[in-house]
């Protein structure tokens, strides 16, 4: 008896294609699986009601013929995603109870597409954050350990509840949204795939908004190929989004090889930190030996910005989010606090001092600072000015290569309350943060465990619109390393 | 740049988030640790780079002058925390 949660996106597509099992026993195995795995603390809104009228509207699809792309996959969506009728919360206490009145379009894309909605994933709050501990509905825990340790690991974040549900099988794929590294680096940490496409790929319209010149979009799975499959409905032009990107969307699917002959693999030497984990350098080192045996060539490049990537991004972040996070006045929607006697000034203090959490306060913070008049050319247009010399660095490079492998994150997964300062957390993302400011293409695949039996990510970054590029990389890669470890 | 306490409710303020006293000397400090750290960007020589104004390079699209939206007053109402007779409800700002 094949177990159904442990199939790929591709082999249920072809399951239900071959009618060995409905789209309602698919989704029925999912909400078992959720309820046996509740203490992980994945979910935020379980949504079982809406997945099986879903799931039987898509057997009734599968009976007529007319299966569509993902027709009967049982997804988990990052409560970030505004679902039309479902609270989004962001992982916030000040969205409590916010119902949208509105699809996202990504969201909307999928079912569309006839995706299953098993429910809304818990995320760090508003998306700030590289553990999961920020959430205001409880930190969501690894389902791996480390071996002979029965400590419990963070999922990494802020995609924490995807990546966990993802890695556990209680879900066949996430969405996920990636700043400065929330999809990859749980990916990472969990031992799955993900991908952020080329800014504006995705579109932004119905997403929660922390950093709009950083937010994207993307999927999160257990193959390359599943991610590749998810992508391609995720993607598409939106007039709602003034930053969406107008171009056909290949099937990245359809186009999916693992042949990289004639492709040139650029190494960044500023990746090579000083006291690098030696297990993560040989892993690099060896994901190179396996794009090379896959025709590859193996070219050296320098990315010379690549230290001021982290200083330039918690300027631009948290002024963007500063901004942004403005909306949560306790007027149109969310939690209000009036305390009494209070005029309308009093309100929004309250409100957003009951309502956000401390890592959200902080960046807000640090945005106000960084925005106010008399340092606003000191710190933020300094940091679009190094900014742009990245994406130079980045030009530069294709000169020489046509993708580039790096590891993912400096560490496997640690322990909750292990990163106390705000500064040690934020270097868990110094490897993927350059790639989004530039706005590039970038993925992370499995493969290999650390001495402790962890999970360990390599990342693949490509040009921009490149998303074939990385996912063809990246299937090399998972074929090679043959990553069948699991929680 | 170390931000003293004044600063800290300075941007408090501006942020719309109430803090209690106690709190401000433990704010400053990070603050001053983070904005430390984010100096050292001022290493870097930017003469002549233009900044950032867009990740990829996009037109903005062109749209018919029209109404095309609208007529919702319930959706745009439904999650508010107060709303009367059809409006967004808040403390009294005029005595």
């Amino acid at each position: 008896m094949t177990v159904l949660t442990d199939l790929t996106i591709a082999g249920m597509k072809a399951g239900l294609a071959r009618r060995d099992f409905s789209a309602v026993e698919l989704t029925d195995a999912h909400l078992a699986a959720m309820a046996a795995a509740r203490h992980l603390n994945a979910f935020i809104t379980e949504t079982p009601e809406i997945a099986r009228a879903q799931a039987a509207a898509a057997d009734a699809a599968l009976a007529k013929g007319e299966a569509r792309a993902l027709t009967g996959i049982p997804l988990g969506i990052k409560d970030l995603f505004c679902t039309k009728g479902v609270q989004t919360t962001a992982a916030s206490k000040i969205l409590e109870g916010f119902i949208p009145q509105y699809e996202s379009t990504v969201s909307g894309n999928l079912f569309a597409d006839g995706a299953v909605m098993l429910g809304k994933l818990n995320l760090d709050e508003f998306a700030m954050g590289s553990s999961n501990e920020t959430s205001a509905y409880g930190k969501v825990i690894s389902p791996w350990k480390a071996k002979g340790s029965d400590l419990d690991l963070v999922p990494g974040g802020s995609s924490g509840g995807s990546a966990a549900a993802v890695s556990a099988r209680l879900v066949a794929g996430a969405t996920g949204t990636d700043t400065g590294g929330s999809i990859r680096q749980p990916a990472s940490f969990v031992g799955i795939a993900g991908i952020k496409p080329t800014y504006g790929r995705c579109s932004r319209w119905g997403v929660v908004a922390f950093a709009s010149s950083l937010d994207q979009a993307g999927p999160m799975a257990r193959t390359v190929e599943d991610c590749a499959i998810m992508l391609t409905s995720m993607c598409g032009y939106d007039a709602k989004d003034s930053t969406s990107l107008n171009l056909a969307v290949p099937d990245f699917a359809a186009a999916l090889t693992g042949d990289l002959r004639g492709k040139r693999i650029g190494v960044p030497r500023e990746y090579r930190l000083d006291g690098m984990d030696a297990t993560i350098a040989r892993l690099w080192d060896q994901g190179l030996e396996w794009l090379k045996a896959a025709g590859a060539t193996i070219v050296d490049v320098s990315l010379p910005h690549t230290k001021y990537a982290l200083p330039a991004y918690y300027i631009i972040a948290p002024a963007e989010a500063s901004s942004n996070l403005a909306r949560y006045d306790g007027v149109r929607y969310g939690q209000r606090v009036t305390p009494p006697g209070a005029n309308l000034a009093d309100m929004y203090s309250a409100t957003r001092a009951a309502g956000f959490g401390t890592e959200v306060k902080r960046r807000i913070m640090i945005g106000t600072y960084v925005l106010s008049a008399g340092f606003y050319d000191a710190y933020y247009t300094q940091a679009q000015k190094v900014r742009a010399l990245i994406a130079r660095d980045f030009e530069q490079a294709w000169e020489h290569c046509d993708l580039l492998l790096t590891p993912t994150a400096p560490s496997a997964a640690f322990a909750f309350g292990a990163k106390t300062d705000p500064l040690a957390m934020y270097l868990n993302d110094v490897f993927t943060v350059p790639s989004s400011l530039a706005g590039l293409p970038a993925m992370s695949v499995p493969a290999g465990l650390s001495a402790e039996g962890l999970p360990l990510g390599l990342q693949i970054i490509g040009r921009p619109l490149d998303e074939a590029g990385v996912l063809a990389a990246g299937l090399a890669i998972e074929r090679a390393a043959g990553f069948t470890a699991r929680p | 740049m170390s931000v003293d306490d004044a600063t800290v409710r300075k941007i408090a303020r501006l942020a719309r988030i109430g803090i209690a006293d106690e709190q401000v000397p433990a704010l400053a400090s990070e603050l001053s640790a983070i904005l430390g750290w984010i100096e050292q960007l001022g290493e870097v020589d930017t003469r002549g780079v233009a900044p950032m104004t867009a990740v990829i390079p996009n037109h903005l699209a062109w749209r018919v002058d029209a109404i095309t939206d609208g007529g919702m007053q319930a959706a745009v109402l439904a999650n508010a925390p107060d709303a009367a007779s059809g409006f967004f409800a808040v403390p009294k700002v005029i005595e």
